[in-house]
């Protein structure tokens, strides 16, 4: 080869047909899908807690995408959810969907485990409620204290008894709960059309947004 | 349409059209089968092999292993072209130095947090007080300081300094190359403290926001801008396999890092699948071919013999050019894209046993017969051990792309290990590799220790062996756990722990080989006149200042 003009513009069409197949091609195809009814945009006390997830890299050990081979046969039985389809993650920007399975997928961590306390807990010293767990602790997200020294409107949080000296309280800083609150929200239980159903609706071309929700 | 046909169309007239262009490029190659393998050789060098990183008794051994090379009526070594090649080296070696040096720190750094973070996941109370040290932090600045520092840099560092002696010209605007380099330098330190305060932009591979990301670009597009020129002024007439693959991912890179940092345009699912668009083609598009390029240069100058199959190279790259762009969406099976994406990247990722095997079959039959020189050459073994693994991982990558294996693998650590095989086993090593054998003749001088390159090679074969082995068994009995809805999930848990501390344990080995790494080349810096390079760029100062050669 001796023409290096050739050899760029060769570089740059396979580069191209890559990148209409992996980026032009869907956004083509996903553009337009709307969110579904039933779910709801974050608060911004939420945001906030998803700004954390990310900073802490949460995701480098959950996924948010309860799948629909291998493993995700598995998923439903341990209550983790159907599995995921574009329009869940509308609102998610990016979404966080995960590449390890290091601790269970959190897509609807909201569902399972709706308790305020068990998550700040949870946070402060994971193995105080699940043994065996590899989890981080996040003690940087909360300041123990002694008892006598919490300000109104202050969380304390309540944790199973000797995770802390005696006389001490543990108080979730505000990351702490905007985190809590953002994994709560995760609850994506309604109820969306399968593929087959959704083949059959765009082939009757009576698509509108109330139907592919249903 | 019916879909499925409507892809098997495409896929095949992609091919046809493919394969026809090989063949156009191949046409005019036919008459003189290796002319253009021999390019890396000067007039009579063919059968004198360059290992500038051994002393005389291993470089007479070396001769003796390539003794057959010796090309009859070539006996005479043209003093002209080993000066016009002293010359493109001089001009190299300030912006190689540059890149290599740096890299060599990253690797440091990178090492360091990959280390604490393999000993948290089997210790998860250790260092927990502080934000910056906690696990996702620490494997972040990991997977960013090889991605961004230690692998680019180095394999940039080799490319420019290739580059000048494949195209035979002096390396024009290495300023260029030198500001370059300070602006990657930059982001990655903004970018890296930017992580450990938990600025992240959430997408793997991509986790550097844009607004630092994009000095990435242009400090990437910088560093490429000096093959352009030289392309225009060389005195070859034939690009040399390693100029392909460097002159297309040069300009690779910035494409991908814009397209997929570019603010206000990707949302939603689609963010997802650019991600991993972006996320595989910096592999397969970047660490690959750079690597690849490192490959087809040392491996046939340590052993004095160009490489065997020049149209089979011609077919490696062709072909992988074509199919590694569309693989990423198998990081995405089972997820909530379209179906035909990821049956497209399944595909390709089986179609990618086409480029491998052309390039492995390519060095084998190079190396055939001189396996000896193994014993004698350092650089050699890095780098077949390079090439090795790259046969390794992408054979194992096109399996793994199979719904029925990956189905097991994905979302484990088995995922883990096999990002290991590529980026370690295979670039890594290659760059180590590479950096033995110009660091001599960037700097002029001779490799100190040679003991410690023995010790680097074998800590570091070690640590990896055991990386490898105990996170890919680990991996998969985590993937059963998984997979079987009547096992707890804590189970799939437990039954990592003792291969995750296997994983640290080789982790460990690795890090120490390159402490030993990083000392070596610092105490190479040291011999050749402590970091006054900018004096001796010029042979003629060289000469006028014996103390420092």
């Amino acid at each position: 080869m001796e023409n290096e003009l050739k050899l760029l513009v060769g570089a740059m069409v396979t580069l191209s047909l890559a990148t209409s197949a992996l980026v032009v091609v869907p956004f083509l195809q996903l553009k337009d899908e709307p969110a579904p009814a039933e779910l709801k945009p974050y608060t911004s006390q939420e945001l906030r807690g998803r700004q954390l997830y990310r900073a802490h890299a949460c995701m480098a050990c959950h996924t948010q995408q309860p799948s629909t081979t291998g493993a995700g046969i598995a998923d439903a039985s341990r209550g983790w959810g159907r599995a995921s389809v574009a329009g869940d993650y509308h609102y998610d920007d990016p979404p966080l969907l995960g590449t390890m399975r290091t601790g269970p997928d959190l897509f609807n961590i909201g569902v399972r485990q709706p308790s305020v306390d068990w998550h700040l807990g949870h946070l402060f010293q994971p193995r105080a409620y699940t043994s065996g767990s590899n989890m981080p602790a996040y003690p940087f997200m909360f300041e123990v204290r002694n008892a006598d020294d919490v300000a109104d409107g202050e969380k304390i949080v309540h944790l199973p008894s000797g995770t802390v000296e005696p006389g001490k309280v543990v108080v979730a800083k505000p990351e702490a709960l905007d985190l809590v609150a953002y994994l709560i929200s995760l609850k994506r239980t309604y109820p969306v059309l399968s593929t087959e159903q959704a083949n059959i609706l765009s082939q009757s071309g009576a698509t509108t947004e109330k139907e592919q929700v249903q | 349409m019916n879909p499925t046909a409507l892809l098997l169309a495409t896929f095949i007239l992609s091919i046809v059209g493919l394969f026809a262009f090989i063949w156009s490029l191949r046409k005019g190659l036919f008459e003189a089968e290796s002319s253009g393998a021999r390019t890396i050789f000067s007039t009579g060098e063919i059968g004198h092999p360059e290992e500038p990183s051994v002393g005389p008794a291993q470089q007479s051994a070396l001769n003796e292993v390539s003794r057959t090379n010796l090309v009859a009526d070539e006996t005479k070594t043209s003093q002209a072209e080993l000066a016009a090649r002293e010359a493109a080296d001089r001009s190299s070696a300030l912006p190689a130095f540059v890149l290599i040096g740096c890299s060599v720190v990253w690797l440091i750094v990178a090492s360091f947090a990959g280390l604490l973070a393999s000993l948290k996941l089997h210790w998860p109370d250790l260092l927990t007080e502080h934000a910056w040290l906690s696990f996702g932090r620490l494997r972040t600045m990991h997977l960013n300081g090889v991605a961004y520092g230690w692998a680019p840099l180095g394999l940039l560092g080799l490319a420019i300094w290739m580059l000048p002696r494949l195209l035979r010209t002096q390396l024009l605007g290495g300023r260029l190359v030198i500001f370059g380099a300070l602006l990657w330098n930059a982001a990655l330190i903004a970018g890296m403290g930017g992580l450990a305060i938990g600025i992240n932009a959430g997408m793997e591979w991509l986790e550097i926001p844009w607004q630092i990301g994009v000095l990435f670009a242009i400090g990437g597009m910088l560093v490429g801008l000096p093959m352009a020129l030289m392309l225009t002024r060389r005195k070859v007439h034939h690009l040399y396999v390693s100029v392909w693959y460097m002159g297309a991912a040069l300009f690779w890179f910035p494409t991908l890092y814009i397209v997929a940092k570019v603010p206000g345009v990707h949302f939603g699912v689609e963010q997802a699948t650019m991600n991993w668009w972006f996320g595989h083609n910096v592999l397969g598009l970047f660490y690959t071919p750079l690597s690849l390029a490192a490959v087809y240069y040392f491996l046939p100058k340590v052993i004095g013999r160009p490489v065997r199959s020049y149209n089979l190279s011609l077919l490696g790259f062709w072909t992988l050019a074509f199919f590694y762009g569309q693989v990423g969406a198998h990081h995405l099976i089972g997820g909530p894209i379209p179906e035909w994406l990821i049956t497209l990247s399944i595909v390709q990722s089986v179609m990618m046993i086409i480029p491998v095997l052309a390039f492995s079959i390519n060095q084998h039959m190079t190396l055939k017969g001189h396996f000896s020189a193994l014993r004698h050459s350092p650089v050699l073994r890095f780098i077949v051990f390079g090439a090795v693994m790259y046969t390794l991982a992408s054979v194992q990558g096109s399996f793994q792309a199979l719904r029925t294996v990956n189905a097991t693998t994905h979302f484990t650590h088995f995922t883990v290990a096999h990002a290991h095989i590529g980026m370690y086993g295979f670039v890594s090593m290659v760059v180590f590799g590479g950096v033995y054998f110009v660091m001599p003749r960037i700097l002029n001088t001779a490799w100190p220790k040679p003991s410690l390159i023995a010790w680097h090679f074998w800590l570091v074969v070690a640590g990896f062996a055991v990386y490898m082995i105990t996170l890919s068994i680990g991996g998969v009995l985590q993937g059963l756990a998984l997979l079987n809805p009547a096992r707890e999930f804590m189970e799939s848990v437990a039954v990592t722990i003792p291969w995750l501390q296997g994983r640290s344990i080789g982790g460990a080995l690795m890090t120490l080989g390159h402490l030993v790494f990083a000392l070596h080349v610092l105490l190479i810096i040291v011999r050749s006149g402590a970091f006054s390079l900018t004096e001796r760029t010029t042979p003629a100062t060289a000469a006028a200042n014996p103390s420092l050669t």
